[in-house]
């Protein structure tokens, strides 16, 4: 549904079906709305069975990667050892706030589909890491929690299969890093949020050094339902030319639009009917110039490749970007490309976990050229240290945060250029370079 | 060699060398044994990977992207290239990153000459910067102990945060902040006081940590270096002794896997003044018969120290940190006239570095008790017992300012006393009949054996002050005039005649000691741990 407003009849609501409707919040409400039978159903099943049936729904990673789910689950064997499943809610690309909705509406259908995906990887033990500023979702989902252990849902005896699932909420304290698997599982472990070098992966050693899985919150709420219709009810969803993106996928819409909120659509659903219909398109007198179609990270498109663009991970890679995590931000003709893209970086350049040099070096380098070109200070070399920095910046690191910055401004250096070359200033020579000295330790003091 | 035994090797070509390695090792370490060098700054192989400085990112064929070779270990048939197109620009790259906020400023630092930023910089950086923004700065923070921060210097590779936290066990150091923003910090109320903490100085790749006690003192380039032994305790630590205008300046660590690693300790490390000191022992002197002690030529004192010692029981009482060599030829006057050889030696508390197996400052501060016990010296307890018709020969003792209880007596009653040191102690001057001018264990060569009996050369580093003779020659000429032994011409000489004469040292010989030595053999049998095999 369109919350905020109400569902547009071409929207597909799975999981947005109850938002807005504060009695799918409580257990009752959502048991009476056919929750936790798919938990029940799951339970009594086999793991490997779990598995191959999100194989065969096409379920994707709904974070951003887009990794078959049941391929990921797959690589967790009976072996024996301790699992643990981690959910990852701390959705802090900015432009993404649909498992903020997921949690504040339906925190117990979260709590199925973490338990559920407990059970399917064989772990007793699940963690949801919410991010900090998500006070609202935390309450929700820890209420949700609470109640789901005194029905006997959770715990030593989970619905009476006398199987052991415990579930944990971890507020995380607010960095966009721990967004990131591995960081995630630093912070889990009351260490510094910094990516960990892969190999070795989160299956073989993750959290406390153990084999894990780490969903994302839409992910996660997916599977229920598709316990509960089958791998061939959501395979069901999409465009029929592509096998490799199904299901429906929530978007949120921000920006400059008519009608901002959180959709939900089938995979392949057209870009332009999309903004133009369901969220209704620019506001009155205005144009939409630009769009980042799937969280900051993504290549920005114009409005002409992004009318022409199909919502689906390959859809979207074929218009030149990504499909990430939905995130859909839009700029109409009022918007200034070079400070909108500057303050990306910023954001980018504030978040670096300062492991790696290209990293924390080029995310605030990057960051000065583009405020001093959107000061108009600004020189026609410029552009060429911005796409050469960001080559520098990119798979070249340990996660990509870097990439993620480097990615906004080659695209809008390339698509907007006209509006950077308005911008520049005076050439000065480089033999003046400003010394200004100041500290950084004013802050910490 | 057995076949069977060891682990599983792995057969790679890196820069078209071919490289066989056990299975598991990093491409690093594999490129090591094929000579090849891959730039890095966070890599160290005393510390955990941390991956983070990205300079060591190589090409390997089939991979889709550049690989960090700290972080990737090594697969049969892997074609490596570090120095391909793709590679090359990625390290320029990291070059101009970790340049844009550094000031530049090697004319002042003390890391200049021996900066890996500059070496690499100077390699494969980019002739001139794209930089036009202000650069971020820091104040430079007293760490405490003798380290001195300068953030602004500092590219955040973490090897003093992981020295201090996974080896040190003393998590001292982290990083704070974030992005750009980020500096090493300090815990609060916690200075870099830990005995080993100095190796974060050593371990730093860029001028960021200095030492205090270096600052300002040398330029690298200027030094002269050679390889020595720790005589702060009996741990043995291989070190370089680092000289100016032949004043030592600095002891650093010298890497050996069976000894001390990479590391060192403060104790060691800053416990060199004295070897620079200017009231030394430079002429030979005989006491006159006009009382007095007066200078004389070598042959005279020699002479003189004989007729000393000539028809007693002579009895040592040496230095623990007299080398194996000075030790073995006192204790054979000791053993020709039914004498007795003793030792004193200093106490501290026992301090181990707790992240590397068998590595402490040492309860026995001196370089050389193990030696002395292996040579038939005891360590010295209540009252030595001297009959004045002994002869008392004091091998670089200094006394602590005065004599044993006992000798003072069994001088007056008679006994007599030759003193070969490195000074002159109040306390012997007035009783000496002959003093003996000797260099420090960084004027001479010789060996040590440590606490686990491994016995380990020290080169000479400087000149020795006036007519000092190192001690093995002039106990040498010492023995060849009281029992016409032949003389010795080198310590080589001395190594040997000691290594048939004691089973200790037997199969040792002075050059396949190396410098990293090797274990006495029968260490085991006399209750010394045997850190390593003799490789034969």
């Amino acid at each position: 549904m369109g919350y905020p407003h109400a569902s547009h009849g071409r929207e597909t609501p799975v999981l947005s079906k109850y938002f807005g409707d504060p009695d799918a919040r409580t257990l009752a409400g959502w048991r009476a709305r056919g929750g936790y039978e798919a938990l029940e159903k799951a339970l009594g099943m086999d793991p490997a069975e779990i598995q191959g049936i999100v194989k065969d729904s096409g379920l994707r990673g709904r974070g951003g990667a887009g990794f078959p789910t049941g391929i990921k689950w797959s690589f967790m064997k009976p072996d024996g050892k301790t699992h643990y499943l981690c959910c990852n809610a701390d959705e802090s690309e900015p432009g993404t706030f649909k498992d903020r909705e997921i949690m504040r509406w339906t925190p117990h259908g979260l709590v199925e589909g973490v338990a559920l995906g407990a059970h399917a990887i064989y772990a007793e033990t699940a963690y949801i890491y919410i991010r900090g500023e998500f006070t609202e979702p935390i309450a929700r989902v820890t209420a949700a929690v609470e109640e789901a252990y005194a029905a006997g849902i959770l715990g030593a005896n989970a619905m009476g299969t006398g199987r052991r699932l415990d579930v944990h909420v971890h507020r995380g304290a607010g960095a966009y890093i721990c967004g990131e698997e591995t960081a995630l599982m630093n912070s889990l472990e009351g260490r510094r949020g910094n990516p960990r070098i892969k190999p070795p992966f989160p299956a073989v050693a993750g959290l406390f050094g153990k084999p894990t899985t780490i969903n994302n919150v839409e992910t996660l709420t997916t599977v229920p339902y598709i316990i509960k219709h089958g791998a061939e009810w959501y395979n069901g969803f999409g465009r029929e030319d592509n096998p490799r993106s199904r299901g429906t996928k929530l978007f949120s819409v921000c920006g400059n639009i008519a009608r901002p909120g959180n959709y939900e659509v089938t995979m392949g659903f057209p870009f332009g009917e999309f903004l133009n219909e369901l969220c209704g398109g620019a506001l009155p007198g205005r144009e939409i110039k630009a769009v980042i179609p799937g969280g900051s990270s993504v290549p920005i498109l114009t409005r002409e490749e992004a009318e022409g663009a199909l919502m689906d991970y390959e859809g979207m890679v074929a218009a030149g970007t990504m499909l990430g995590s939905g995130g859909v931000i839009v700029f109409d003709d009022r918007q200034d490309m070079v400070k909108q893209i500057a303050r990306l970086a910023r954001f980018y350049a504030h978040e670096s976990c300062a492991q790696c040099s290209q990293c924390r070096e080029g995310t605030a380098w990057t960051t000065r050229i583009l405020e001093r070109i959107a000061a108009g200070e600004g020189h026609a070399r410029d552009f060429d240290t911005l796409l050469s920095i960001g080559e520098n910046m990119s798979g070249k690191t340990i996660c990509v945060l870097s990439d993620s910055c480097a990615t906004p401004v080659a695209s809008g250096l390339k698509k907007f250029r006209h509006e950077f070359e308005a911008k520049l200033g005076p050439d000065r020579s480089r033999a003046v370079v400003p010394v200004m000295l100041t500290s950084n330790r004013t802050a910490a003091a | 060699m057995s076949e069977t035994t060891g682990p599983k090797m792995v057969t790679l070509t890196i820069e078209g060398r071919t490289a066989v390695v056990p299975e598991g090792t990093s491409l690093i370490e594999a490129a090591k044994t094929v000579g090849v060098l891959i730039p890095h700054y966070c890599y160290h192989p005393g510390l955990p990977v941390a991956g983070v400085c990205r300079m060591c990112l190589v090409d390997v064929e089939k991979f889709p992207k550049l690989a960090p070779a700290c972080a990737t270990t090594v697969m049969e048939g892997q074609v490596v290239h570090v120095h391909s197109e793709k590679a090359r620009e990625a390290r320029t790259g990291v070059l101009e990153f970790l340049l844009i906020n550094h000031p530049l400023d090697c004319p002042v630092c003390d890391q200049s000459g021996e900066c890996e930023l500059q070496d690499y910089t100077f390699q494969e950086g980019r002739a001139e910067s794209r930089y036009e923004e202000p650069k971020r700065f820091n104040p430079v923070e007293d760490f405490g102990g003798d380290v001195l921060y300068v953030p602004n210097r500092c590219i955040l590779c973490t090897r003093c945060v992981r020295f201090m936290g996974d080896v040190a066990h003393d998590p001292v150091l982290n990083v704070s902040e974030r992005g750009d923003r980020a500096f090493i910090g300090k815990a609060d109320g916690h200075d870099l006081t830990n005995v080993w903490a100095g190796n974060v100085v050593d371990l730093c790749p860029v001028g960021a940590l200095l030492s205090k006690d270096f600052l300002n003192k040398a330029r690298a380039w200027e030094l002269d270096r050679s390889a020595s032994i720790c005589t702060g305790c009996s741990q043995g630590c291989n070190i370089t002794v680092e000289t100016r205008d032949n004043t030592v300046v600095r002891l650093k660590p010298r890497p050996n896997e069976a000894v001390n690693q990479y590391f060192m300790c403060e104790h060691g490390r800053l416990d060199y003044r004295w070897i620079n000191r200017r009231d030394r022992l430079d002429q030979p002197q005989v006491r006159r018969a006009d009382g007095a002690l007066r200078v004389a030529d070598w042959e005279e004192a020699l002479d003189a120290a004989a007729d000393t010692l000539r028809g007693r029981r002579v009895h040592v009482l040496a230095s623990a940190n007299a080398s194996n060599e000075a030790l073995f030829l006192a204790e054979r006057l000791m053993a020709a006239s039914g004498g007795r050889g003793w030792f004193r030696i200093a106490r501290g508390a026992e301090a181990p570095l707790p992240g590397v197996p068998d590595l402490s400052l040492r309860a026995e501060r001196a370089a050389n008790a193990t030696g002395a016990r292996l040579l038939g010296f005891e360590e010295l307890t209540g009252t030595p017992a001297i009959a004045p018709a002994d002869a008392v020969l004091v091998l670089d003792d200094t006394l602590d300012g005065e004599l044993p209880a006992g000798l003072v007596e069994a001088l007056v009653r008679g006994a007599t006393l030759v003193h070969a040191g490195t000074t002159l102690p109040a306390a012997i001057a007035g009783r000496a009949s002959v003093v003996l001018p000797l260099t420090n264990h960084t004027e001479e060569e010789g060996t040590f054996t440590n606490l686990r009996g491994r016995v380990q050369r020290f080169l000479q580093s400087r000149t020795a002050p006036g007519l000092a003779r190192p001690s093995w020659f002039v106990l040498g000429d010492l023995a060849e005039r009281l029992d016409a032994s032949a003389g010795f011409a080198l310590p080589a000489e001395v190594f040997g005649a000691m290594a048939s004469a004691h089973a200790a040292f037997s199969g040792l010989a002075y050059e396949r000691l190396g410098l990293r030595g090797l274990p006495v053999l029968d260490a085991e049998a006399r209750g010394l741990t045997v850190t390593d095999a003799v490789s034969a």
